[in-house]
């Protein structure tokens, strides 16, 4: 199979890379960007492990093929920290032991991030719908959920 | 003075020290390791489960773009000391050798079993190739149903075998037959308890990098067992033990399936070995659901005699087991089943019957339970039902017949499979389901359920008891050592796989040596001490623990001995502070961490500072033979919707009593955890086959794992009754949190449709067998 240039844009940084157009958008950023934070749990667009921001909304990453990304923002959970500062919503997943052993956190964080940026009014019963998006076999998902209600006003604020 | 209790880690919900690197997408998984030049391995699968060949044509596949090499059975043999992985468990009872070949010889026994491994530029062409390659299989009668397995003209699981049934064993004890003479009643139920499989979001995964300059095989695998998995490719590849490196990267879960070597594994190891390059495989989601073990049926048929006041007088019955197409384990998950079940209750005979069968299928290891929760369940129901024949409250019938605080320790007339006496160390079993009833309403539920029925809707509630082995031993490795710049060193053979094991065994740590998880550096999965075992069976708070506390403790009086020295103080006037020994009540006193071990390493021709040995470093495998028994009590609230069988869990309430709790924090996740999981097979997760065993449920839209929106509002109470067997007091916990799901939403299930006489029998209980139960019970009257 042929490799075709690509650019993409990702965590606001240009890559220029050549993927096959059958790659997937989750291989390529872990592959070609070096960006491994995103993992792939299922390849199959159940587990939302892959979870990253296109054009700002929630997508799975294994489901998209890396050249379908062209043109378009690519936010990936590298994007959240600033340098050693968490981003609010990763000190609350600390602070509330959400992560065990931290293989969907990445998802998560990125799928939460997303929805309050595109309704920051997002109700509370949608809110758990859209937590629903994505699994967790370590933490039955309680101290998620507390943990994003624990920075709800910021998280509506920021967006 | 050690630190005072309120400067004390243990005890604390520290934050994490495993945190910052997963949040911030740093953690370093299998696949996260990236070697130049690493190629890419796949796995060609049977499609069928039995059948046999004779010749795997790959020269088309050969051909491919960017295929390297793919090997077969025949290849890797000549290299290989024996073409099996025997790791069971040792036991008489086993009566056929099944252990699992490195790739399949002339004959496949599962679908999903491994037959050709291609290694390739990249995964994508490996799979390519992959389906280039032609196998002549013929198709051999396939065993589905374990119940099949065992009868007569059941065709082999493995065409050399006379039979199907891998071992049968017993537990007995007392006089059961006198026992069932004299009951004034008897009490019996068929029971069906299915669980799957693991479905850590991270898969296994293997890399394998031959290091020339070290003459060494470096591999990191995601595995719960790292010394196996090492001790494994050393007998297999014939090499000694300074040749191959075994680590251990971060790891997406394990929950069980993950403590087994794999024939994958020791293929991968050996195709970086002939090719001279990093081989990686990483295990797909498909695989995951047709090669990596789960657990999956068992059927009981039992029976309690009871007397008229509702004393169990005793309990017999047989339990048959499917152990799947090959023995990667042992008997341990049907030994652990048939263990549990009498474990809470005073009973003074018991008689099971066991027969391990097996079936086309992958193989049966533990998980999350591993065994245990399917002997709760069973016993449970028996006492529910105990209940209804005698017209007693399941709550006073439990009381009648709980083993006692008073009794404690209490020696049960059962071996562990190792040999090693049952005997329960502590515990309030009745204290502990008083309490999660107060919690949870119990009393007054029955009012809110009569009020409920007279809207037309259907609330029921269950409660449930158990007791589980914790704490495996022999024992786990652990070092401690204060580095030359003052930092706390701790190195250990038990492994991390989220439920954070390095954050735990710090604190033990800390609590001896300053108090600073700052100054802690923990690195968990090493195999450099050549002993050790991992993670399984909830044993490292207790083992790794132990070993770690008195480590730490060693390394305290050394570093007191050195400094009392050096300061001329007398010991009994030092004080452990951060990472200084200060003189007592003179803070920013004495000296640094750092310091006392550059001291403690010597100086040419100069004593060593009052000690006799150098350094600040212990090594401890404290030996645990006798299991610590955790208990717990659930309480399961549940709304069921009659016209379309629809079970609802509205509140759990768990009470858990596991000995002295390091960080509450995590030991809550772990049972929050443990309660998805259980709910999950409950009411979720079935692995489905058809009759000719082909696996029908092999992607996350078949199987359904629990999400945020399935889950109840929990409530954890928690009680520490110290633990004898080790000085901390400690037991383990992560399992815990599955026992008491299934039996407690049953009776909450049977409750909920009490005036239409439902017992439930079948674990995981859909809504369409609900349904038909309901209109049977209908229809037979009982309405």
């Amino acid at each position: 199979m042929d490799k075709h240039p690509l650019e993409l844009t990702v965590n606001g940084s240009r890559f220029t890379v050549e993927v096959e157009h059958r790659k997937t958008l989750a291989d390529t950023l872990r592959e070609d960007c070096g960006l491994t934070g995103t993992h792939v749990g299922c390849e199959h667009g159940v587990c939302g492990a892959c979870t990253v921001l296109v054009g700002g909304e929630p997508v799975r990453a294994c489901l998209m093929f890396a050249h379908q990304a062209a043109g378009r923002p690519v936010r990936t959970v590298e994007s959240l920290a600033a340098g050693e500062r968490l981003h609010v919503l990763q000190q609350a997943f600390t602070d509330h032991h959400a992560l065990q052993c931290g293989y969907c956190t990445p998802g998560f964080l990125m799928l939460i991030v997303g929805a309050f940026e595109r309704d920051p009014d997002i109700a509370d019963g949608e809110l758990i719908e859209v937590l629903s998006s994505n699994l967790c076999r370590c933490t039955g998902y309680q101290n998620i959920i507390r943990a994003v209600r624990s920075v709800q006003d910021q998280l509506r604020g920021r967006a | 003075m050690s630190t005072t209790m309120r400067d004390r880690l243990v005890g604390r919900s520290v934050t994490r020290i495993e945190d910052r690197a997963l949040l911030t997408g740093k953690g370093r998984y299998l696949d996260d390791i990236r070697i130049d030049g690493c190629l890419s391995a796949h796995f060609l699968r049977s499609p069928h489960a039995h059948a046999s060949f004779t010749r795997v044509d790959a020269g088309a596949a050969r051909a491919m773009p960017g295929v390297v090499a793919i090997f077969t059975m025949a290849d890797l043999r000549p290299h290989l000391t024996t073409d099996v992985l025997a790791v069971g468990l040792p036991s008489t009872a086993i009566n056929l050798e099944v252990d699992r070949p490195i790739l399949a010889r002339d004959e496949v026994a599962y679908v999903g079993e491994a037959v050709a491994m291609i290694v390739a530029e990249t995964r994508a062409q490996a799979e390519d190739a992959g389906d280039a390659i032609d196998v002549d299989y013929t198709l051999l009668a396939a065993v589905s149903d374990c119940r099949d397995a065992l009868k007569p003209e059941a065709p082999p699981v493995h065409r050399r075998l006379p039979h199907n049934c891998l071992a049968r064993f017993a537990f007995r004890y007392g006089d059961v037959g006198s026992a069932f003479a004299a009951a004034a009643h008897v009490v019996s139920g068929a029971y069906h308890v299915h669980r799957g499989g693991s479905h850590s979001m991270e898969g296994r995964g293997v890399l394998a990098a031959p290091d020339p300059m070290a003459r060494t095989l470096r591999v990191w695998s995601s595995t719960q067992t790292a010394p196996a998995l090492k001790r494994n490719l050393c007998v297999l590849l014939g090499k000694e033990e300074d040749a191959i490196v075994v680590e251990t990267p971060d790891i997406g879960g394990g929950f069980g399936p993950k403590l087994v070597t794999y024939p994958e594994e020791i293929a991968t190891a050996l195709g970086a070995i002939l090719l001279g390059r990093p081989v990686k495989w990483v295990e797909d989601r498909r695989e995951h659901f047709v090669s990596t073990t789960q657990e999956r049926d068992q059927h009981w048929d039992v029976a309690m005699a009871l007397d008229g006041d509702g004393r169990i007088l005793g309990i017999r019955g047989d339990l048959l087991h499917d152990h799947g197409a090959y023995t990667a384990r042992g008997l341990n998950v049907p030994y652990g089943s048939g263990v549990t079940l009498p474990l809470p209750y005073n009973v003074p005979a018991y008689s099971l019957n066991i027969a391990v069968a097996l079936t086309n299928k992958v193989p049966v290891t533990p998980v999350r339970g591993a065994g245990q929760p399917q002997g709760a369940f069973v016993m449970e129901r028996l006492m529910d039902k105990a209940a209804r024949a005698l017209a007693m409250e399941p709550q006073a019938i439990r009381e009648l017949n709980l083993v006692r605080a008073s009794q404690m320790p209490c020696r049960k007339p059962i071996r562990l499979r190792g040999g090693t006496e049952v005997i329960l160390d502590s515990g309030d079993y009745v204290a502990c389901m008083r309490s999660a009833l107060e919690r949870a309403g119990h009393a007054g539920f029955a009012a809110l359920k009569r009020a409920a029925r007279r809207q037309g809707r259907r609330i029921g509630i269950g409660l449930a008891n158990y007791v589980e082995g914790t704490g495996r031993g022999p024992y786990e490795t652990v070092s401690v050592r204060i580095s030359r710049t003052g930092r706390v060193v701790v190195s250990t053979a038990a492994v991390a796989m989220g439920q954070g094991t390095a954050t735990m065994i710090a604190q033990i740590v800390g609590d001896q040596l300053g108090g600073r998880m700052d100054n802690i550096v923990v690195r968990t999965g090493d195999t450099g001490s050549g002993l050790g075992f991992g993670g399984f069976n909830s044993r490292q708070t207790v083992v790794a623990g132990a070993s770690a506390h008195k480590a730490a403790v060693e390394v305290r009086r050394k570093l007191l001995q050195v400094a009392s020295h050096l300061l001329e103080v007398a010991e009994g006037d030092l004080d452990v502070v951060g990472d200084r020994v200060e003189i007592a009540g003179a803070p920013r006193s004495g000296l640094s961490f750092a310091d006392i071990a550059n001291a403690s390493a010597g100086l040419p021709g100069f004593l060593l500072p009052g000690v006799d040995t150098p350094g600040l470093a212990s090594t401890q495998q404290v030996n645990i033979n006798d299991m610590a028994f955790a208990n717990g009590t659930g309480v399961a609230e549940v709304e069921v919707d009659e016209e379309t069988g629809r079970v609802r869990v509205v509140r759990f309430t768990l009470a858990h009593d596991c000995g002295r709790i390091v960080n509450p924090a995590t030991v809550d996740g772990q049972i929050l955890g443990g309660i998805a999981h259980g709910l999950g097979n409950t009411l979720f997760e079935e692995m489905l086959f058809d009759d000719a065993a082909q696996p029908l449920s092999t992607t996350l839209a078949d199987y359904l794992l629990v999400t945020a929106s399935e889950i109840p509002a929990i409530d954890i109470l928690h009680r520490e009754s110290p633990s004898p067997l080790n000085a901390l007091g400690v037991k383990g916990i992560g399992e815990s949190g599955v026992f008491p799901v299934m039996p407690a939403v049953a009776a909450a299930i049977d409750d909920a449709l009490s005036d239409l006489g439902v017992h439930v029998e079948r674990m995981p209980i859909s809504p369409q067998a609900l349904r038909a139960r309901i209109i049977a019970a209908r229809s037979s009257g009982n309405a």
